[in-house]
Order: C-alpha cells, then sequence, then structure tokens
C-alpha cells in the first residue's frame, strides 16, 4: 500500500472503503492486460456499490480477458482533503495505482447532480478536463448512463458517450480501443470509427449552432457520424449475462444485498418519468433464470437480503412464481426478500401474505399528484380507492408506517389538486383508525413532496419548471392543509431542483457553468452537505447563463431540442400526442392494454414484440 | 443442534486492518454462509447469529491472533475449517485454527504487540534512546478519551517488557499491554508521546497483535 495512504487512511471514517480488497473483487496481472480500464463512479462508494449498472458492466467489462477493469469512487470529504493534503492522486481500488496508469477511464452517469464530481475525479487524477485537451489516444475518457440522453451539457468534458445499455456496446469499443491502441491510430482515428458503432454518441462530431434567442439552431452531424445516435439495448435480457459471483464489500453499503433485476421498461408511461421512457421497450426475465441467478448470488455472497430491480415490480406478470420460487429457499434461511416499487393499484392480498411470513417493512405510494384530475393528467394510472384499499389490506395486516410521495409543479396542476394530497393524507388516517388491529403502536404517515423536474424524451419534455418561489408558495400551501398530528411533511429543497432541470435541459452552453462550479470547488453536489446554490448562481452569473432559460422557459414545440439528435427509440410525435392527452386530463393505456405507438419496438431485432 | 462452543483464530493483515469491528462481524456472518457453516441463531424475537469477538481490535491494528467465539447448527469436522474459511474471505484476513473453546475469553490477560514508531526526518537510533528513557519513567499519567468524556490513566503498570530496536529509519517495538483489566490499547503507547514529549512522538505509528496470553503467561487459546 501506498505510504502516503497508509497514514492517510486511520484520519478518517470508514477507511475500509478506500482500500478495495473485498471479497469477489477481480484481480488481474496487470502485465498480462493490453487495456487497463478505470470504472469510475462520480459519487461515494456506498452509493456506487449498491449500484447493480455499475456491478453487471465490471463483470461483462471484465470478461474480456487483454481489459483489466478496477474501480474508483470519489472520496468524502474528509478523504478528499487529506489525499490532497498528501498530494495523493485518485487511484482505482484493486490494484491502487493512480489513474494515470489507466488507457480508458469510464464513468457511469445515472444523475446530473454527479456532474461536478466528475470533473472532480479527472481533476484529482490529473487528467485535462476537457476533450480537446487530451489528444493522445490514451487516457480516452467515455461515459454512459441515463445522463446520456442528453449529454450536452458534459459533450465537451467527455470523448464519446454509450447510449443505452452498456453490456454489449461497451465491450465492442473496448475491442475498437484495443485494435487502435495495437496499430497506433490517433485519438481521432478511435473517435471516428467508434461513431460508426450504434449506441456511441462522440460529440466532437457533431456541430450545434444557435438562433438568435439563444435555442438551438441546427446540430449538424460530420465525418461519417450518424444524424441520429440510436440508443443500445439488450436484445434478450433473459440470456444477458448477469453477474452472480458480486463484489461483497467490507464496509456497510446503502443496498447492501442481491438485487435482481426482473424486467427492464415500463409498461406505464407516466408522463413525467424519463426512465419509463428511455429504457423501453419491455424486456422481462423468467422466473426461472432469476430463481436460479437469485439462488447463485446469494451462495456466492451469503447475503441476507435479496431484493427484486425494476421499474414497477407489480407489473411482472409471473411475480407469485417468481415469490415462491425465491422463498422455497430464502425463509429456511432467515433470508429476507423485499420487493420495492409496487404499485398501488394492483398490491394483491397474496403477495403480501407472502412477505409477511419474511420481514415487514414500512409502505410507500409514489402517488405524484394530489387529485384524481391531476393524475390523470400526467397518466399516473393510480386511483384513491387502490390506495386505500391497499392501506386497508397493510393496516388490517400489522403495516403502521405509510409514506406517499407528490411531486409539486406538474403541468396543469392547480391549488385545489395540493389540498387534496392533504385530504388524501386524512383518508388514509381515517382507514387506519377503522382498520388496525392495534391502535396503541400509533400510526406514521409522511407526505414528502418534490419539485417537479422536466426530462428530456418525456411528453414533459417541452414544459416549464416552477420558479423557486411558486414552490416555496404551495409547499406553504400545502403545509397549511395538513391539521392532522400524525402526518409528517417533509417538502425537498427546490434549490436543487432548479439546477438538476437546467442540467436535464441544457445545451452545450451550460458545460462552462459545471466546469466553473466545480474551480470553485463543487463536488458530491447530488448530497446537501456539499450542494451549494450560491456557487451555483455565482457560476451561472459569471458565464453568463441564465439558469431561467433552461427550468423555467416553454420550450417551442416546433423547436430544435438540444437532444434531438439522440433517439432513444421513443418517437417525438408519440411524445407530443401524450403531451395534449394531458392537458385534456386524459389518461393512456398501458402497454398491455393497448400499444400506443411509442416506436421503441423498433429497437427489437428479429420481429419480436415488446414483452414477449 | 450442536451447542458446543466454537472458537477461530485469525489474522488480520493487509487491506483487512481497516475493517471496523462491527463490519468484520458482517464480513464473518456471511463468509460462514458462503462456505455453507450455519451459525447458529439466538433464540428472542430479533434472532441473530451467534458470534463475538471478545476484544475488538482498533481500526488500522492489524493481527495474527484474533479469536471469534461461534455456535453452529450442526456438529463439523473443525479441522476442514480454517481452509474452507478462508477461502471466502476478503484480502487479509486468513483462518488459522478452530476449536473447542475449553477457556474463557476473559481469561485472555496480555497480548504481544509489535509496534512500528516511522521517524521521517530525525535519527531512529537517537530516538530509540529516548524512547527508552522516557518509558522507563515509574508513571505514565496520560490524558484519555472515557465515555464520560476525558479522564486520566496511568499506562505504566498496564505493559510491560518494553523494548525498542532500529531498522533504517523506524524504530521498533516489541511490548506486552495488558488486555483486559484495564484494557491498553497500544496506540495509547504513541499518544503519550504526542502528549508528554512531541520531541521523540513518531510522525506514524503502526500496531500488530502477535500472541495472547493468559495471567501466567501461558498461550491463551
Amino acid at each position: 500500500m501506498d505510504k502516503r495512504l497508509e497514514r492517510i487512511l486511520p484520519k478518517v471514517q470508514k477507511p475500509a472503503r478506500y482500500t478495495g480488497g473485498e471479497f469477489n473483487q477481480i484481480i488481474k496481472d496487470k502485465n498480462q492486460v493490453s487495456v487497463r480500464l478505470a470504472y469510475c463512479f462520480p459519487d461515494t462508494y456506498e452509493i456506487g456499490m449498491s449500484n447493480l449498472g455499475m456491478s453487471i458492466l465490471y463483470n461483462t467489462m471484465n470478461s474480456l480477458d487483454f481489459v483489466w477493469c478496477e474501480r474508483v469512487f470519489a472520496p468524502w470529504g474528509d478523504m478528499y482533503e487529506e489525499m490532497q493534503k498528501a498530494k495523493l492522486p485518485l487511484y482505482a481500488l484493486e490494484s491502487g495505482d493512480s489513474l494515470d496508469k489507466f488507457d480508458i477511464i469510464a464513468f457511469s452517469i445515472g444523475y446530473e447532480m454527479a456532474y461536478t464530481t466528475v470533473l472532480d475525479m479527472l481533476d484529482m487524477a490529473g487528467i485535462p478536463l476537457r476533450s480537446e485537451d487530451r489528444t493522445e489516444l490514451s487516457p480516452i475518457v467515455f461515459a454512459g448512463g441515463t445522463t446520456a440522453v442528453n449529454a450536452e451539457p458534459m459533450a465537451p468534458f467527455i470523448d464519446l458517450f454509450i447510449v443505452g445499455e452498456g453490456e454489449e456496446v461497451n465491450n465492442e469499443f473496448l475491442c475498437l480501443y484495443k485494435k487502435a491502441k495495437d496499430e497506433g491510430w490517433t485519438k481521432h482515428q478511435l473517435l471516428v470509427a467508434a461513431a460508426q458503432i450504434q449506441g456511441i454518441y462522440v460529440p466532437s462530431l457533431y456541430d450545434v449552432s444557435y438562433n438568435e434567442d439563444g435555442t438551438v439552431k441546427a446540430v449538424t452531424a460530420k465525418e461519417g457520424a450518424p444524424e441520429k445516435v440510436t440508443k443500445r439495448i439488450v436484445q434478450n435480457l433473459d440470456a444477458s449475462p448477469f453477474p452472480t459471483k458480486t463484489i461483497v464489500p467490507s464496509t456497510e453499503i446503502v443496498h447492501d444485498r442481491v438485487s435482481l433485476e426482473i424486467f427492464r421498461g415500463c409498461v406505464r408511461g407516466c408522463r413525467f418519468c424519463q426512465a419509463g421512457h428511455v429504457y423501453r421497450p419491455i424486456r422481462s426475465k423468467t422466473p426461472e433464470t432469476l430463481v436460479k441467478q437469485g439462488i447463485e448470488a446469494l451462495k456466492n455472497t451469503g447475503y441476507q437480503d435479496v431484493t427484486l430491480l425494476s421499474l414497477s415490480t407489480s407489473d411482472y406478470r409471473q411475480l407469485p412464481q417468481l415469490c415462491d420460487g425465491l422463498l422455497d429457499y430464502c425463509e429456511s434461511r432467515s433470508i429476507g426478500l423485499s420487493l420495492p416499487s409496487l404499485r398501488a393499484d394492483n398490491f394483491s392480498m397474496d403477495i403480501m401474505e407472502r412477505l409477511q411470513k419474511v420481514r415487514k417493512s414500512g409502505l410507500t405510494f409514489a402517488v405524484e399528484g394530489g387529485s384524481q384530475r391531476l393524475r390523470d393528467a400526467i397518466n399516473k394510472n393510480v386511483t384513491e380507492e387502490d390506495l386505500l384499499h391497499t392501506c386497508e389490506i397493510a393496516f388490517a395486516g400489522g403495516w403502521n408506517s405509510v409514506k406517499l410521495y407528490y411531486m409539486l409543479g406538474l403541468p396543469t396542476e392547480t391549488d385545489e389538486d395540493i389540498m387534496g394530497i392533504a385530504e388524501m393524507a386524512n383518508k388514509v388516517l381515517h382507514c387506519w383508525r377503522m382498520n388496525s388491529p392495534n391502535k396503541n403502536r400509533g400510526v406514521k404517515i409522511t407526505i414528502s413532496t418534490s419539485c417537479f423536474i422536466p426530462k428530456p424524451h418525456t411528453p414533459f419534455q417541452w414544459e416549464p419548471q416552477i420558479s423557486i418561489e411558486e414552490y416555496l408558495r404551495r409547499v406553504n400551501l400545502l403545509r397549511s392543509s395538513i391539521t392532522a398530528k400524525n402526518v409528517t411533511y417533509n417538502w425537498h429543497d427546490a434549490e436543487t431542483s432548479l439546477v438538476e432541470a437546467v442540467l436535464s435541459r441544457g445545451d452545450r452552453r451550460v458545460a462552462d457553468v459545471i466546469e466553473e462550479v466545480h474551480k470553485q470547488g463543487g463536488r458530491l453536489d447530488a448530497w446537501n452537505d456539499y450542494f451549494s446554490f450560491e456557487r451555483w448562481m455565482k457560476a451561472f452569473e459569471k458565464c453568463g447563463v441564465n439558469p431561467e432559460f433552461y427550468a423555467n422557459r416553454d420550450y417551442a414545440l416546433e423547436s430544435v431540442l438540444p437532444w434531438d439528435h439522440i433517439d432513444v427509440g421513443v418517437r417525438k410525435a408519440h411524445l407530443l400526442r401524450e403531451r395534449e392527452m394531458c392537458y385534456n386530463s386524459k389518461l393512456s393505456p398501458d402497454c398491455r392494454k393497448q400499444c400506443s405507438g411509442c416506436g421503441a419496438l423498433k429497437l427489437l431485432e428479429g420481429g419480436r414484440r415488446c414483452d414477449e | 443442534m450442536s451447542d458446543k462452543k466454537l472458537r477461530l483464530r485469525f489474522k488480520k493483515t493487509g487491506r483487512a486492518v481497516y475493517i471496523s469491528h462491527l463490519d468484520l462481524m458482517r464480513t464473518m456472518q456471511r463468509a460462514f454462509s458462503r462456505a455453507e457453516y450455519e451459525l447458529e441463531y439466538s433464540k428472542g424475537f430479533n434472532p441473530h447469529p451467534q458470534i463475538s469477538i471478545s476484544l475488538p481490535l482498533s481500526v488500522g491494528m492489524a493481527s495474527l491472533c484474533e479469536v471469534m467465539d461461534f455456535k453452529l447448527k450442526e456438529d463439523t469436522d473443525l479441522s476442514l475449517m480454517p481452509e474452507k474459511l478462508t477461502a471466502q474471505m476478503p484480502e487479509g484476513i486468513e483462518v488459522t485454527d478452530a476449536y473447542e473453546a475449553t477457556r474463557k475469553a476473559s481469561q485472555l490477560k496480555w497480548l504481544e504487540i509489535e509496534g512500528v514508531f516511522e521517524y521521517d526526518e530525525r535519527d531512529a537510533q537517537e530516538m530509540a534512546e529516548k524512547l527508552r528513557e522516557f518509558f522507563s519513567g515509574e508513571k505514565i499519567v496520560i490524558a484519555k478519551k472515557t465515555k464520560r468524556g476525558m479522564g486520566e490513566m496511568d499506562i505504566r503498570p498496564a505493559f510491560k517488557d518494553l523494548s525498542f530496536s532500529v531498522s533504517g529509519n523506524d524504530v521498533l517495538l516489541h511490548v506486552y499491554v495488558s488486555a483486559q483489566e484495564p484494557t491498553l490499547n497500544p496506540e495509547l503507547l504513541a499518544d503519550a508521546l504526542r502528549q508528554k514529549n512531541e520531541e521523540i512522538a513518531p510522525d506514524f505509528a503502526k500496531f500488530t497483535r502477535i500472541e495472547g496470553f493468559d495471567a501466567e503467561m501461558n498461550i491463551f487459546r
């Protein structure tokens, strides 16, 4: 171990997250591999190690013999300061080598608030931030993750983006990189060739021009790069590699358990939801595969908990079979099974009873809108009746804690909708009084609100975000509407949401702001401990970028959007139609009732259908 | 069901020295599960596996002689355990022995410690001499954090046979510290210098537990 590191570690909190050496980490001989890749997660160890995507790609990339992929996370503030003092550059956990020893630096960027941390990690490694300042074949910096569906704000920093699912395309790129390295290509040669792989977006091969009003005029591809970059998907999820020999952290992380991904995509089409649109089409795994992989993973890790992952667990058709299969193994071994993301509308007694055998946790419902009209407008197909029915069963079964999540500032929201949230909480409370077998234990109802953020590739991508002042007015309206003392209200601050809206709908000019915030010490902005609204506002001003232009503006329906050249499958015409439906407070049927022809089907090859 | 009280002896070195006590308990539990040994659970409302590590190591300190007590649901061939468990451990944890515990862990009285005092810009030879002088005092009373705030402790009766030798820029230390009643964390030896004689306080100190002994200085098993 590096002497500097050895001296630092006793001084920082939870040093085990900075050492590597965990069970199931992948160690290779660095002299036997030709491509060394530092896989960076722009957040803490505890968050990154909980990320299933990272776990999958760590294993798929390491399945290539010529590649050694190692993990890198962002240090917490105390460690960051000690590293700066000791002039210790950022290093990878497996080998302990600093990042300048690596050919490729890869980032998984799942959320916009991680952008400053990406720059910070490059900086900590002594790597120039801007793509144009890195002229050699090494290091190449690439990034993937959900934010790649609008990569523009990070375009100047990243050499290429992976749009969509990385299992296959990452390895295709790594093979290309090896060829480039073996044959002595220039960086430019590599990028031009990489742009020919479906799912790879090379920002430097696209020129952006602007109108006088500051909106995007055109995005023009050059040097043979495709006009539109189409995202990549795994065609057959059931047969796709899924790691069951995953790293078992030696220190506690956020999701410290086996995660089984039951399907990708979503049939629902909630109009505000980016994940529900950009992960289409829906593709499921079979219960047989899942039970087999689940048991294998439990055996290989020794975990005492397993959880099912997807955007909407109760939409998994064979949920009962899957639960039965897993519980057969889990119950006798005291292994807990948890099911997040259940919907209020089809939450069944049956599933509840099954889970009750093992563990009882709180119930959480993402209701989103305070009235039926608003829920119809956002296509959140949950009725009050469904929710109360579910609560009835849950309270009768002994549950006594319910969390209700809402967004304020959704398109078409009125004050009546907001007051409806308080009414709903009262009804839930009443329901508890009527059904709880043991009222002495009390009940805890928590309402949480966050500020709606318009996201690219959703029907609400053109919608403005409400101002901070307006959000606070709505928060206060809701606060004064809540009267019951068993109801707690938490609200997410609007300042982070404003910045997130700018980063979500931004174009390349926002990059300067991100760089400026980084220069002023911004990092780990997804954490309240570190986020500074003042720092962001100063940076906007200094760079001459108006945050309202990106967050609070109605984007014209006919305009060129900064992310129009990224094709996630769902067509713009579909999004426009859905937006229209919103303003008429009309629901769209889910994909299983009736195909709405969103366009994602075209991503499936060989005549396959969605949801088969 | 087996009610035998079993004991594991293991080393914790290298990168594993940064695993905290609580995390180590979790790590052990998972390693047992991977090796397909079923730990006995406590009875009651919230059952937890019956394992205990009696003298928690400070984060950063290595050990060649850790002991952990546990019970298994079923009898097993204990001679196979060290190898099977070690294969399931994170880097730096090596199980060296598994046996039926005949003595209580409370009989572990002395710990043999090796330490390294690193001096970046001072002469180690000179330091060693001054260290010998410092620690030969009859009383060494230092301030020490306790559960109730700051307290004082005379550390002198809590260690014996302290010796120093020199290796390059480092001063090597060898000592027996009291393991229980009172417990002397070897880190306090370096703390004593920082408090009382900054001039000979090392730039960095690290320690390794070498062996455990009972009150009669027999190796504890």
